[in-house]
């Protein structure tokens, strides 16, 4: 046992038991933020999608993120007009044993009395949550984390992305899930991912992603590359791809699975991000917070964030853990910076001590003790849209059989 | 002392700056021949550990990750001024023109 873990009714623990307040359009925000902030509570949290229209991809993330098992309640802020499928939403969460109300600004009276309504509910919701609460074990099998990296440098690939891979090889091997992604961020990686493959299927999955990747970032003219890879030392697409694709670690990977999809076994898997059919909506993922939203999604109770340049960002509903790469870095942003592999770079620990007290940092925030971007009130959270090919199990396989 | 770079693996051409390194300083790598920087070079950039003729594959971590569109000299900073991605372009804050 790591743990103490909140059990809920599908069997998954949390390692927090956070209420979301999620706005259904962009014209329910103002009030879903006011709710937020009068409860006065770190462990209410503000989610929410911007768009009128709806999007079947927004929904199955927002089912998934609401019945995530860090959140133990949910109140939903709609306008009353919009596209998304509240009613739908609302019956996917009370199904799963949350205590869950919908405020409709329009039905309620208009801004004052909405943000009145969803006090009193976040209310309730909480007295419910909080009788709700069975603790329970938890052991590095409930858990569930995921990789990305931002704000990379000459220093990421070299430090802290090895680093986390040797963190995720300790976490597979005593029993954990592990998700990397981005793989706009693996483009010239496909070789050599592939051979780490369970099975050819899920090899030619792993290609086939990547190949999807390369097409379609070359299609919105640009690859994952910002320019401040470039001031760090960065020179090309491939050399940051490489330099991120040793965050995977070295264990086999048993599957490709999309956001919204949750890992049927553990072990490492792949998230493929990129957007099925012709590119449609823009750019993949337009910030990290796209990233860590869908490594959510897909039952991440936590996020490994790797940095050079350093970012200051956190997340709703799961702790983000910031890992850089650049000692300079940390001694200029120390306060935002959970883990020092710069260490790495001046000769003061190697990267198994950076991987051990990684996997220890994850025991102590999965036993509740708050990040560093969750003390600083980091709760960064975005969902747009996009457009995935809905994976059924007559699609598969792309994940090995669970023995 | 510590060298002021890493060689990641035995076929890079390039080596990767541990701290900020000085014009002029010369450079011990393990197993290799001392290079002179021949430019001021920041943490996490890159060196030319032998001469890269333009073309040329730019090799680190064993692996290719672009093509030189200028030679190099032993020491010389290898950025995007004298290397491109053998897949797709970098954009960059900076208007630099036509870079084709």
């Amino acid at each position: 046992m790591i743990a103490s873990g909140f059990l809920r009714n599908d069997g998954r623990k949390g390692i927090r038991n956070v209420l979301i307040v999620t706005y259904l359009v962009e014209c329910a925000h103002h009030v879903a933020r006011r709710i937020v902030e009068l409860s006065g509570d770190s462990q209410v949290h503000l989610v929410g999608f911007p768009g009128c229209y709806p999007n079947d991809y927004a929904l199955r993330m927002m089912k998934a993120l609401a019945t995530h098992p860090n959140v133990g309640g949910v109140l939903l802020l709609s306008l009353g007009c919009e596209g998304f499928n509240r009613e739908d939403l609302a019956k996917h969460v009370a199904a799963s044993g949350r205590a869950v109300e919908t405020v409709v600004i329009q039905q309620s009276g208009g801004t004052r009395s909405a943000i009145e309504h969803g006090v009193a509910a976040a209310r309730r919701i909480k007295t419910q949550m909080d009788e709700a609460v069975v603790r329970t074990p938890f052991d590095f099998s409930d858990l569930v984390v995921g990789t990305i990296c931002g704000g990379s440098d000459g220093t990421s690939g070299i430090t802290a992305n090895p680093a986390v891979g040797r963190a995720f090889d300790r976490l597979v091997t005593a029993g954990a899930t592990c998700i990397f992604e981005e793989t706009g961020e693996m483009i010239g990686c496909e070789g050599p991912m592939g051979d780490r493959a369970m099975s050819p299927e899920i090899a030619t999955a792993i290609r086939a992603s990547i190949a999807k990747a390369e097409s379609y970032y070359l299609a919105m003219g640009f690859g994952s590359f910002a320019p401040g890879n470039a001031e760090g030392g960065l020179s090309s697409q491939e050399e940051k791809s490489a330099g991120a694709y040793v965050k995977s670690g070295h264990m086999p990977i048993a599957g490709v699975i999309k956001p919204a999809e949750l890992p049927q076994s553990p072990g490492l898997y792949l998230l493929d991000i990129v957007p099925d059919g012709a590119p449609k909506f823009g750019f993949p993922n337009i910030s990290d917070n796209a990233e860590i939203v869908e490594l959510m999604a897909c039952g991440a109770h936590l996020t490994l964030f790797t940095t050079g340049r350093g970012s200051v960002v956190g997340s709703a509903i799961a702790p983000v853990i910031k890992v850089t790469g650049n000692p300079d870095t940390f001694r200029r942003m120390s306060e935002d910076m959970d883990i020092n592999a710069g260490r790495v770079l001046e000769g003061l620990a190697d990267l198994d001590q950076v991987a051990d007290e990684i996997v220890a940092l994850i025991k102590t925030t999965a036993e509740g003790t708050e990040t560093k971007s969750e003390e600083l009130g980091h709760r960064e959270f975005i969902l747009t849209y996009k457009t995935f090919d809905q994976a059924g199990p007559s699609c598969l396989p792309r994940a090995a059989q669970p023995h | 002392m510590m060298s002021a770079v890493i060689l990641l693996h035995a076929d890079d051409n390039v080596v990767v700056c541990r701290r900020t390194v000085a014009v002029g300083e010369r450079i011990a790598i393990e197993g290799s021949e001392d290079i002179i920087a021949r430019n001021n070079v920041e943490i996490g950039h890159k060196l030319a550990r032998f001469a890269l003729p333009r073309f040329s594959k730019v090799i680190k971590y064993g692996a290719p990750i672009g093509s030189m569109t200028e030679t190099a000299e032993p020491g010389d900073w290898v950025h995007l001024h004298n290397m491109k991605s053998d897949y797709m372009s970098a954009h960059t804050r900076a208007v630099t023109g036509d870079d084709q």
